[in-house]
């Protein structure tokens, strides 16, 4: 139980953190404007009835997959943050296990991107896109499971960072292929074989995809749209999941008290 | 009676009295190496402080006393030795450790992000004092309680619960203070806890660390470069370059290296000089005669000159100057 308050308390840090800062609220309105309202009803517009499927609802699920994965791993970095300006030192000397503050953080930066996704699922509904209570409902779980792994993978890049730029730098080079690998908004049915394996590799991908399955389940476009099914994608971001967590976590309490 | 530690004996070092009871901090040949370092940071360093005890940790920039406190609060690992706090290995009971102690950081660690109350709520949640609440208003009645109270105390009142980055570097040193004492630590850190502040708050925190040593029956570890601010304490212990160089009482580490010293002068210089040597009293002649007592008393050295003295005055040593002696015997 203490654990549990601890890992509370680092969650709502984290959460307050971004309520307080307008700039990132605003920013969590004005991104899903320009992706989905913009991007989305343009690549619609335009390449919607030859692709066959209903491109808002491919780019909505694209960027929710994203935004959950990438917004928790790069939170992650926030634990550096905490290094450089000495508040790390506070939350280490602690008496709380070096594995509830990782759960605290990856907890607090999930709350932190649901938050950011809210108003895509918002945008989403007014542009028509076909998303029952059910869907949203199963979207919850999908969500959680999509920070965590991005959490899990935040915290293992965490370990490659030697300062914040450094941070920035590392993310950019990490993201920016896995945009274009995970299909975030074009079809990655078919691919050159090389890409094909890189593609697998990206755990973008399968977050991305698990949303794609929830969304378009029971459409006809579905087969055209979602590349595994939501067993495989949930079997293997578990896995990545665990691997991460497991490295991720051994790293980086080495990294704190083995300088 | 102290003596200054050799570089060979500086390993085993320890202090005049072996205490009876498990001493609040408890260091055997500690040594740290940091991964790319190529000299040890702290070199078989050894002390022990009893409880209660007010205890100065002493070094120029670089003699390794952050270090040493980092591995005492169990935020760096060691590479040898062993350390215990409270009878707890640092190393085995980490988390023993950590809910003994308390620690005011050289650099503050607050979050600019929050109020002083939710930094303090933060730390109480994280110490288990108290359940985590979102709200100050649905935290139980003791913590708001203690948190009022210890607001008073350090003459915050309400301004705690204004956003940090809005409060002066006084009021966020005594918000430090407040969030260190709030679990009731049995040995309380202070790394350079008054860097920054100006003489007011310097001289208010330490009247506040009076009270609190009055008050509860708490170990003080404190590292300083403010020598002043070492006289108050009960042991210190000087390192440099990663190693004890002296420990024992203020005074005691005074009397070892400096000397008392008597300023007089004469009308009749030439006989006051004759009668200095006379009484085999070393002296320096720098515009007045400077006569180093070598345990006698100034009285008695007055009493002995007999001549008419136009100029008279003792000077005692400070800290400083035992420290600044040693260290420059250090890089003879």
């Amino acid at each position: 139980m203490p654990e549990l308050n601890a890992i509370a308390a680092i969650a709502g840090r984290d959460l307050l953190k971004f309520i307080r800062d307008p700039g990132r609220l605003v920013a969590a309105v004005v991104f899903p404007f320009v992706m989905i309202f913009l991007l989305g009803g343009t690549l619609q517009l335009n390449l919607g009835q030859s692709a066959g499927f209903n491109f808002i609802g491919f780019t909505f699920t694209g960027f929710l997959g994203m935004t959950l994965f990438q917004s928790t791993a790069q939170g992650l970095s926030s634990l550096m943050e905490d290094r450089q300006n000495d508040f790390a030192q506070e939350v280490f000397v602690s008496p709380v296990s070096r594995y509830s503050i990782v759960f605290g953080k990856i907890a607090g930066e999930t709350l932190v991107a649901i938050m950011q996704v809210i108003p895509f699922v918002l945008f989403a509904l007014l542009l028509r896109v076909p998303l029952t209570p059910l869907h949203v409902a199963l979207l919850v779980p999908v969500a959680l499971l999509s920070c965590f792994m991005g959490g899990a993978f935040g915290l293992l890049l965490l370990n490659t960072m030697s300062d914040t730029r450094a941070a920035n730098q590392i993310f950019n080079f990490v993201f920016l292929p896995q945009y274009f690998l995970a299909g975030l908004i074009s079809p990655i049915n078919v691919l050159p074989w090389y890409l094909a394996v890189l593609s697998l590799l990206s755990p973008m991908r399968y977050v991305i995809d698990l949303a794609r399955g929830v969304v378009f389940s029971g459409t006809p476009e579905y087969s055209r749209v979602v590349l595994l099914s939501p067993a495989t994608n949930i079997a293997v971001l578990a896995a990545m999941f665990v691997v991460f967590m497991v490295a991720g976590t051994a790293l980086f309490v080495r990294r704190e008290t083995s300088r | 009676m102290v003596r200054p530690c050799s570089r060979r004996q500086s390993r085993s070092c320890l202090t005049d009295k072996l205490p009876i009871m498990a001493p609040a901090i408890e260091v055997r040949d500690l040594v740290k190496r940091y991964r790319k370092g190529t000299v040890n940071a702290v070199d078989g360093v050894s002390f022990d402080v009893e409880q209660g005890q007010f205890f100065a940790l002493l070094g120029p920039n670089g003699a390794g006393k952050t270090t040493t406190i980092s591995i005492l609060t169990t935020t760096l690992g060691l590479t040898s030795g062993t350390v215990k706090i409270a009878g707890h290995d640092v190393v085995r009971e980490a988390s023993a450790v950590r809910r003994e102690v308390g620690i005011i950081f050289q650099n503050p660690s607050l979050d600019m992000n929050l109020s002083g109350e939710e930094n303090i709520r933060f730390h109480a949640v994280l110490y288990r004092l108290y359940p985590y609440r979102p709200v100050y208003r649905l935290m139980p009645a003791g913590y708001r309680h203690q948190v009022r109270d210890l607001a008073d105390v350090v003459g915050l009142g309400a301004e705690v619960f204004k956003p940090v980055r809005r409060l002066s570097g006084g009021m966020r040193r005594k918000l430090e203070i407040i969030r260190g004492l709030m679990h009731h630590p049995r040995v309380l850190f202070l790394d350079e806890p008054t860097s920054g502040l100006d003489t007011a708050s310097r001289r208010n925190l330490w009247q506040y660390i009076r009270d609190l040593r009055k008050q509860r029956d708490i170990t003080i570890c404190l590292t300083t470069h403010q020598l002043v601010e070492a006289e108050d304490a009960d042991r210190v212990c000087i390192i440099d370059r990663g190693r004890v160089v002296a420990i024992g009482a203020p005074h005691e580490v005074k009397v070892e290296l400096v000397q008392e010293t008597l300023h007089i002068d004469a009308a009749d210089r030439a006989a006051l000089r004759r009668r200095l040597v006379a009484l085999q009293l070393p002296f320096n002649e720098d515009g007045h005669f400077v006569v180093r007592l070598n345990g006698r008393t100034a009285y008695e050295v007055v009493q002995s000159v007999e001549q008419p003295l136009t100029m008279l005055r003792t000077e005692s040593a400070t800290l400083e100057d035992a420290y600044l002696r040693l260290l420059a015997g250090e890089d003879a």
